[in-house]
């Protein structure tokens, strides 16, 4: 019995205590030395806005996705390690220019994004959808029915909607500029009040 | 389904260092850390789903920390006295020197069954996986380690006593 409370005593004992910033200055250590292995096939970081913290995450190659909160962060990391690659990890560097963009859209001294972007997450339609989308220009919008007869295929309207609502790069990809016909919202992957917010904030320029 | 390698490295990468910390001491605990994680990442995508992820993980610090521990000898520091005496600024987290040297002092057979009993938590049948021998020998490396660690370093049983 007593032997029992020792090994218990000794097992604290040896499990030294490992402060939060031993493990970020090894974790900072990690994202380096992974980067420089061409192992980081995927790095994310979050970011707040005024619409919500924002996950964004990258690939090599480049931007690969913007994620609302509402989409829950964890569910999304988890994602794309199935379509992507379970080498995630959590290393903000590569993000940086993604993030400052952001930032400046949000502040109002951005209103193109130049970032390059991955959209391997998406294919066919969709992806050539998503490829127009930035067409739109800043504060201008268009209807569902508009962009189908842009990418000429005038009777795919409800593709169209599919291909708003699943775009992996929201605000970048500015899927929140297009509208019902009837100058209603329509859906957004980011709820409406964001479309409302990132639509409020292009129009008051 | 596998998780995104963060998460690995959120889990477990307290418990990874306490080990390479009684293996390698609190000196070479980092680098034995950060080699591996990097050799985990690499071999990620290829471990079974239905692995048990701490005990992967232990014994490639396992092999890190003997790879650490090889390179240390065949390049001992080119100082003439290394300073026994502590540097005042200290290690961060390095805790009790005392205990240190003791546990220094254990064969590194026990010390790696204790650190991995004791510190991983893993079961004597992966401990002899790593090690190498039987799972009986496993189990008696970890029982010795720690009575010789309960000899050189009394305060542990006051210690853990008195909380």
């Amino acid at each position: 019995m007593n032997d029992i409370r020792h090994d218990d005593d000794m097992t604290a004992l040896l499990s030294t205590p490992v402060d939060a910033g031993t493990l970020s200055r090894l974790h900072h250590r990690l994202e380096q030395a992974v980067e420089r292995a061409d192992l980081l096939d995927v790095a994310y970081t979050t970011i707040d806005s005024p619409v919500g913290k924002l996950l964004l995450a990258a690939t090599p190659k480049g931007l690969v996705r913007v994620a609302y909160a509402g989409e829950d962060h964890d569910r999304v990391l988890e994602t794309l390690g199935q379509k992507l690659s379970p080498r995630i990890l959590r290393a903000p560097k590569r993000l940086d220019e993604a993030a400052r963009e952001i930032d400046e859209y949000f502040a109002k001294h951005r209103q193109v994004f130049d970032l390059t972007l991955d959209l391997s997450l998406s294919r066919g339609f969709r992806r050539l959808v998503q490829t127009h989308l930035p067409e739109i220009g800043y504060g201008q919008t268009r209807s569902y029915r508009d962009m189908a007869e842009l990418v000429g295929n005038p009777k795919a309207v409800r593709a169209v909607g599919t291909a708003c609502a699943t775009n992996p790069l929201p605000i970048v990809v500015p899927c929140h500029r297009v509208l019902r016909t009837d100058g209603t919202l329509g859906g957004y992957i980011g709820g409406l009040e964001a479309k409302t917010t990132l639509l409020n904030l292009e129009a008051a320029t | 389904m596998k998780q995104p390698f963060e998460n690995v490295v959120a889990q477990h990468g307290a418990t990874v260092l306490r080990v390479c910390r009684i293996v390698l001491g609190p000196h070479d605990a980092d680098d034995a850390w950060s080699e591996t994680f990097l050799s985990a990442m690499r071999a990620y995508p290829d471990l079974p789903e239905t692995a048990n992820v701490e005990a992967w993980l232990v014994t490639i610090a396992h092999r890190k920390a003997i790879d650490v521990l090889r390179v240390a000898k065949r390049n001992p520091l080119p100082i003439d006295e290394v300073p026994e005496a502590p540097t005042g600024q200290g290690i961060p987290d390095s805790g009790d020197s005392d205990l240190w040297a003791a546990v220094k002092g254990l064969p590194s057979k026990q010390r790696q069954a204790v650190a991995y009993r004791y510190v991983a938590g893993l079961a004597y049948a992966e401990i002899a996986e790593i090690l190498g021998g039987t799972v009986e020998a496993a189990r008696r490396a970890a029982a010795d380690g720690l009575k010789n660690l309960r000899k050189k370093y009394p305060g542990a049983i006051t210690k853990g006593a008195s909380s």
